[in-house]
C-alpha cells in the first residue's frame, strides 16, 4: 500500500460490526485500523470509503462502543506472520494464537503474537555469500518438528539481490539477522525468519503452475478409487447438514499424504475442533513416525466467533499454504465450511446496503469464490523443486439445494465434485458421496492417466470405468424393478443391481470409525477393486430372484468382514477362501479372473 | 432496571417507525439498554449523534415527547444462587411474584469460551428412550433440537428428557410458550420435587414478541453462571426457537432489511450459532448442554429455521407419528446424534454401534419394501420380514414412551434380529454375532 503516514479518525456511526469513521488524511481501501474503547483497542478493516468517511468492518463484537472514539490507522492490510513455529498451533482466524490468550473465555481486543520469539532455531544455511537471490528463494532450513522449514528471501521483494552474509549454521530466533542481502542499487536489507504477507494477495514466488498430475493418497476409497483428486488439485464437498461433510473431511486430513495440513474451521462448531485437539496429538502420522498435530496448523474462528474474522480465516489459511508449498513442500488445505465465509460476506454486504445479487450474496460471490480457489495448485519452485497446495472446500447449501449461489458458483472453480446425498445418508451409506452423480475432472487428465497406468498398472482406468459403468447400470435396474415390480423383470435385472450394491457396500461405503476400514491404502484399494470385479465378471445363475439378493447378501457380509480385517492377515485370507467357496454355489463358470 | 435520578433524560423523539424510535442523545454506547415512556428498548444503530432503539414491546402509542433515559449498559442479569427454583420474564425481572434477585450483575450475550479451553464432550446423558439412548445417544456439552411438528408433544418429551437427565440444573428458556405449556412446565417440574433446581425464563404468547429475543441469552447467562462458577451439569432448555427466529425476522423486516431465504435475516446462521454454541464441556467439570425445540411446518426441514438449526447443532431428534403403531417414534431415519460416537460401545456396551446401525439399515429395508407394497407389487418373503421387524423396532423401541436402560435396549435389538432375520441379513461384525446372538 503506497501510504505511510498516520491517518487517525473518530467513530461518528455504528451498525452491529460496521463502523463508520470520520477520517483526517489517506486511507486505503482494506487497510487495517483500531478503535480504541476504554481498555480494548478493536481490530478492524477498511471496506468502503465514501468522501472523508470510512466503512469499517470490525473483527470484534461492537457493544458498548460509542462515537467519538478514536481510530488509529496502520498503513497496511490485514497480514499475517509467517516463520518457524506454525506447526501445531492453533490459531483464530486472523493468527492470534489461542494457546497464548487468558482464561476460558474469549477477550475482545485480546492480540497474541502467532510465533514463538523466544525459540531457538537450529539454522542451516542453503545459500552463499555472492549468491543472486530473489523474493521465494531459500536462504536456509531450520527444522521444524521433523519437516524442513525454508527460511525464504521475503516474498514482497520485488528485485534481484546479491547475499552479502549469511550466519554460520547454528541457533537463532526468528528475529535474529540471518542473512544480509544487497540490491543492484546497493540498499541493504536485513533478512530474519520473519515475513509478512497481505491474506487477500496469493504469493506467487515460483516459476509455474502445471496442471495437477499425480494422484494424492487419501485413503477414502470412493475418492481414491472413483474420483481422485491430485496432488495440488481443487474438490468440494457440498451436502445437507448432518450428511458427513466434516467426517469426510477429517478423514482426509488424518491419512491424506500430506506433508503440511491446514484446517480451516470457518464458522462451524467449536466442539468439532476440540475433537481436532485432542484427537490428533495422539494419532501416528504413518509417513513420518510423529504425531499428526505436529504437522497440522488449525485455523479456528468457529460459528459464535466474530463474523468478520471468519471471512478472513479462509484467507488466513490459505496464505500460510502459500507459504509452505514455497518451501517445496506438500500442502492439504481444508475449509469447513465454505459457505460461512459465503454468508460473512452476505452479512457485510447487507449492512452496506450494496445492490444484492442471488439469494442477497453479493453479485461479485462467483469472482470471490474463483479467485480463491485458483490460489491451490502444483508449483515448480525458481529452484526446481515443487510445492503443492491441494484444497477441499465443504459447502452447506441452504436447504440442501444445489442449485443456491455457493454451490453453483464452487463448481465452476473446483475440478473434484464430491456431492453427498441426503438419501445414502438416511440409509448410512456413509461415505454418503453420490457415486453418479459425482466426478473427478482430473481423470480426463492425460497427465493423471499416465501416472495412474504407471503406478497402478494398466488395467486400473478401465476397472475403474468398469466400476462406473456397473454403478450406473445398476441404478438403472433398480429403477426398471421399481417401477415393473421385482418379478415384472428378467432374474437378469437383479443381478445387476445386486452387482452394483456390491460395489457399494464393499468399496464405496467405508467406516470412518473402524480402526482398520478407516483407510484404506492405495494397493489394498487395487487388490479389492478387482477382487469385486472379478465377481462382477463372474456369471452366476439363479433359479429365482429371491436368491440373488440372499447370495449376493452373503457375498458382501463376507467381502465387508476383509473389510474389517487387517489387509492379508490370516483372518483376512479365511475370509477370502470361504468367500471363494460361496462363489462356487451359483457360478456358471468361474472365469479364472487375470483381474480384469 | 429503574432509571436513576441522576440519568439524563430526553424528551424529544425524532423519528417513529413500528419498531424503532430515534433521537439525539449524547455518549450512548451500541448495545445500550434505554426505557422509553416505561418501555424497555435497545441502541440496535447509532448514526452520528442520532440513536436508534428498538423498543421491544412495539412503539404504539409512544408520543413524540416521550421520556427517554440510557441505562449505561447493555442488558443484563444478577446470578446467584438464588435463581433456582425461581420463574422470570425476558428482562430477567421475577414473575412468581418472588421478591428480587440478590447477586452479581452479569452481561448477557457475554463472549465465547476460547476453543482451545473446551474440553471434549464425553459424559453420556441416559433419558430412557430407546430413540434416543440407542440410536442418537446425547453426551453432556452437545446441543441438540427436537425437530417436530406443533401438533407433537415435544414438550412433553423434553420434559421427561430433562428430568431423567441428571443435571445439576434445568434451565427452562420459554419464548412464546402458551400459558398452558408453562403451567405444564410448572407442574411436571413441582411434582417431581425438582424446582429447587430450575430456574425459568418466560416469554409466553401474552408478551410482545420482541421480548424473546432476550431469552436465550438470559437463560444462558444464568446457566454459565452455575456451570462455570459451580462447576454444575446444567441443562439449557429452549422451546420454541422457531418462534425466536419468528422474532428475528419481524425485527429485520420493520428495520427494512433485505431478506434472505424464507424472509429470514441473512445472519440468521449467526444469530442462532451464537446461541447454540454456548453449549460446553468446561475443564473444570462444570457444563452446558442445551436441548431445543425447533417447530417444523408440516415436517418441512428445509425450511431456512430448520435448515439452519440443523446445520449448526449436533444433530436432530425428530418425532413423528408411526401411523402402524398409532404412537409418536422418535423417526431413525432424519434423527442425528453427531457425538454418540464419543459415548457408544464406550460408556455403552461394544455391541451397541453395530446393533444401532444394523436395525436402522433393516428399518430402511422395510421402507424400500413399504413402498412397493404401496406401489402395489408382490412382497417377498424377506420382504414381509422387515415390515414385522419394522413395527416390532417401532413399537419395542421407537416409541417416545419407552423408558428402559441401554443394555435392555440392546437385547431387545439382538431379540428382534433373531426372530426375523438370519445371521447374514444382518450383516454385524462376526465376533460380535458369536457373543451376543441368541444370548438372551
Ligand atoms: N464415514 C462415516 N462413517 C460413519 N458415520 C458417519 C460417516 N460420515 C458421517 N457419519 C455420521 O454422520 C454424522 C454427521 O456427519 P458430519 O458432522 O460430518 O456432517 P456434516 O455434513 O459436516 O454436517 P454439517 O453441515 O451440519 O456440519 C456424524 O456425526 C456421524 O454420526
Ligand atoms: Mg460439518
Amino acid at each position: 500500500m503506497e501510504k505511510n503516514d498516520n491517518t487517525t479518525g473518530t467513530v461518528s456511526g455504528i451498525i452491529a460490526n460496521l463502523v463508520v469513521v470520520d477520517v483526517d488524511g489517506p486511507v486505503g481501501q482494506n487497510e487495517i485500523c483500531f478503535i480504541a474503547h476504554g481498555e480494548e483497542s478493536l481490530m478492524a478493516e477498511v471496506i468502503k470509503v465514501t468522501g472523508n468517511q470510512a466503512y469499517v468492518q470490525v473483527f470484534e463484537s461492537t457493544r458498548g462502543l460509542k462515537p467519538g472514539s478514536k481510530v488509529d490507522f496502520r498503513g497496511h492490510l490485514l497480514e499475517v506472520t509467517l516463520g518457524p513455529g506454525m506447526l501445531s498451533r492453533n490459531y483464530d482466524g486472523l493468527q492470534n494464537d489461542l494457546d497464548k490468550m487468558e482464561g476460558v473465555f474469549l477477550k475482545r481486543g485480546d492480540y497474541t503474537d502467532p510465533l514463538n520469539r523466544e525459540k531457538k532455531w537450529s539454522f542451516k544455511p542453503l545459500a552463499s555469500k555472492g549468491d543472486e537471490v530473489v523474493a521465494g528463494d531459500w536462504l536456509g532450513e531450520v527444522e521444524e518438528n521433523g519437516m524442513p522449514h525454508r527460511i525464504m528471501v521475503p516474498f514482497k521483494l520485488e528485485e534481484t539481490y546479491t547475499v552479502k552474509s549469511l550466519v554460520k549454521e547454528g541457533d537463532y530466533t526468528v528475529d535474529d539477522e540471518i542473512a544480509v542481502i544487497e540490491s543492484k542499487d546497493g540498499e541493504t536489507i536485513s533478512v530474519t525468519m520473519v515475513q509478512k504477507w497481505p491474506v487477500k494477495v496469493p504469493i506467487k514466488a515460483f516459476q509455474e503452475k502445471p496442471r495437477p498430475f499425480r494422484l494424492l493418497e487419501t485413503g477414502v476409497r470412493c475418492i481414491d478409487t472413483l474420483n481422485p483428486i491430485t496432488e495440488g488439485g481443487t474438490g468440494f464437498i457440498p451436502g445437507p447438514f448432518g450428511t458427513g461433510k466434516t467426517v469426510l473431511q477429517h478423514a482426509i486430513s488424518k491419512q491424506a499424504e500430506a506433508d503440511i495440513v491446514i484446517i480451516a474451521a470457518c464458522g462451524e462448531r467449536a466442539n468439532e475442533v476440540v475433537e481436532i485437539f485432542k484427537e490428533f496429538p495422539e494419532l501416528d502420522d504413518p509417513r513420518t513416525g510423529k504425531k499428526l498435530i505436529e504437522r497440522t496448523t488449525i485455523i479456528a474462528n468457529t460459528s459464535n466467533m466474530p463474523v468478520a474474522a471468519r471471512e478472513a480465516s479462509v484467507y488466513t489459511a490459505m496464505t500460510l499454504g502459500e507459504y509452505y508449498r514455497s518451501m517445496g513442500l506438500k500442502v492439504l488445505l481444508m475449509a469447513d465450511s465454505t459457505s460461512r465465509w459465503a454468508q460473512a460476506l452476505r452479512e457485510m454486504s447487507n449492512r452496506l446496503e450494496e445492490l444484492p445479487g442471488p439469494d442477497a450474496f453479493p453479485m461479485d460471490l462467483s469472482a470471490i469464490i474463483s479467485n480463491f480457489y485458483s490460489r491451490a495448485g502444483y508449483v515448480h519452485l525458481k529452484n526446481e523443486k515443487s510445492g503443492s497446495i491441494t484444497f477441499i472446500g465443504t459447502v452447506s447449501p441452504a436447504g440442501g439445494n444445489l442449485k443456491e449461489p455457493v454451490t453453483e458458483n464452487t463448481r465452476k472453480a473446483a475440478r473434484c465434485f464430491y456431492g453427498l446425498s441426503q438419501d445414502r445418508a438416511d440409509s448410512k451409506r456413509y461415505p454418503a458421496i453420490d457415486p453418479i452423480d459425482s466426478y473427478s475432472k482430473y481423470l480426463e487428465y492425460p497427465e493423471l492417466q499416465k501416472s495412474l497406468e504407471k503406478n497402478m498398472g494398466e488395467h486400473w482406468l478401465d476397472n475403474v470405468i468398469k466400476a462406473k459403468d456397473v454403478l450406473l447400470s445398476g441404478k438403472e435396474a433398480n429403477e426398471q424393478i421399481n417401477i415393473l415390480g421385482d418379478d415384472g423383470v428378467p432374474i437378469d435385472f437383479h443381478d445387476k443391481f445386486w452387482k452394483a450394491e456390491l460395489i457399494d457396500f464393499v468399496v464405496l461405503q467405508q467406516d470412518a470409525f473402524d480402526d482398520i476400514d478407516a483407510s484404506t491404502p492405495l494397493e489394498r484399494q487395487k487388490y479389492m477393486l478387482e477382487k469385486v470385479l472379478s465377481i462382477v465378471d463372474t456369471e452366476f445363475e439363479f433359479k429365482n430372484f429371491e436368491q440373488v439378493g440372499d447370495f449376493f447378501k452373503r457375498l458382501i457380509n463376507q467381502l465387508k468382514q476383509m473389510n474389517y480385517s487387517e489387509f492379508q492377515s490370516d483372518k483376512f485370507n479365511g475370509f477370502e477362501k470361504e468367500l471363494g467357496e460361496m462363489l462356487q454355489e451359483h457360478a456358471v463358470e468361474v472365469k479364472q479372473e487375470e483381474a480384469v | 432496571m429503574k432509571s436513576q435520578a441522576f440519568q439524563k433524560v430526553y424528551t424529544k423523539l425524532k423519528n417513529i417507525t413500528k419498531a424503532t424510535v430515534s433521537l439525539i442523545a449524547e455518549d450512548v454506547g451500541y448495545d445500550e439498554m434505554a426505557v422509553v415512556n416505561g418501555r424497555m428498548a435497545q441502541v440496535v444503530k447509532i448514526v452520528g449523534d442520532e440513536v436508534v432503539l428498538q423498543v421491544f414491546s412495539g412503539t404504539e402509542g409512544i408520543p413524540t415527547n416521550a421520556e427517554v433515559t440510557f441505562l449505561g449498559n447493555p442488558p443484563q442479569i444478577k446470578v446467584s444462587d438464588e435463581l433456582s427454583g425461581r420463574f422470570f420474564n425476558a428482562y430477567g425481572q421475577p414473575i412468581d411474584g418472588g421478591p428480587e434477585i440478590e447477586g452479581e450483575i452479569r452481561e448477557i450475550g457475554g463472549p465465547s469460551v476460547n476453543p482451545v479451553r473446551r474440553e471434549q464432550p464425553s459424559q453420556l446423558i441416559s433419558t430412557g428412550i430407546a430413540g434416543i439412548d440407542l440410536n442418537n445417544s446425547l453426551v453432556s456439552g452437545q446441543k441438540i433440537p427436537f425437530f417436530a411438528d406443533s401438533d407433537q408433544p415435544y414438550n412433553q418429551v423434553m420434559a421427561n428428557v430433562a428430568l431423567r437427565a441428571k443435571a445439576d440444573k434445568i434451565i427452562l428458556g420459554g419464548m412464546g410458550l402458551s400459558n398452558d405449556d408453562y403451567l405444564f412446565f410448572k407442574q411436571v417440574f413441582d411434582n417431581a420435587g425438582a424446582l429447587d433446581r430450575i430456574v425459568s425464563f418466560v416469554n409466553t404468547t401474552e408478551n410482545p414478541p420482541v421480548e424473546r429475543l432476550l431469552v436465550p441469552d438470559m437463560a444462558l447467562t444464568a446457566a454459565e453462571y452455575f456451570a462455570v462458577d459451580k462447576n454444575e451439569s446444567v441443562l439449557v432448555l429452549l422451546t420454541d426457537m422457531t418462534l425466536f427466529a419468528d422474532a428475528l425476522s419481524i425485527v429485520s423486516n420493520r428495520m427494512d432489511q433485505i431478506p434472505s431465504k424464507d424472509s429470514m435475516p441473512g445472519s440468521l446462521y449467526s444469530d442462532l450459532a451464537r446461541i447454540y454454541e454456548k453449549a460446553v464441556q468446561f475443564p473444570s467439570g462444570g457444563s452446558i448442554t442445551i436441548v431445543a425445540v425447533t417447530t417444523l411446518s408440516g415436517g418441512d426441514i428445509t425450511h431456512a429455521i430448520p435448515d439452519n438449526t440443523g446445520y449448526i447443532t449436533e444433530g436432530q431428534l425428530f418425532l413423528r407419528r408411526d401411523t402402524d403403531i398409532g404412537k409418536v417414534i422418535v423417526d431413525p431415519f432424519r434423527s442425528l446424534s453427531r457425538l454418540k460416537q464419543l459415548v457408544i460401545g464406550e460408556q455403552t456396551r461394544e455391541d451397541h454401534p453395530q446393533v444401532m446401525n444394523a436395525a436402522v439399515r433393516l428399518y430402511a429395508d422395510a421402507a424400500n419394501a413399504k413402498t412397493k407394497l404401496d406401489n402395489g407389487f408382490d412382497l417377498t418373503d424377506y420382504d414381509e420380514r422387515t415390515l414385522d421387524f419394522a413395527k416390532a423396532y417401532s413399537e419395542k423401541l421407537l416409541a417416545i414412551d419407552v423408558n428402559v436402560d441401554t443394555d435392555t435396549m440392546l437385547d431387545i435389538g439382538w431379540e428382534l434380529f433373531g426372530k426375523y432375520f438370519s445371521k447374514a441379513e444382518v450383516g454385524i461384525k462376526k465376533e460380535m454375532v458369536d457373543k451376543y446372538w441368541n444370548n438372551n
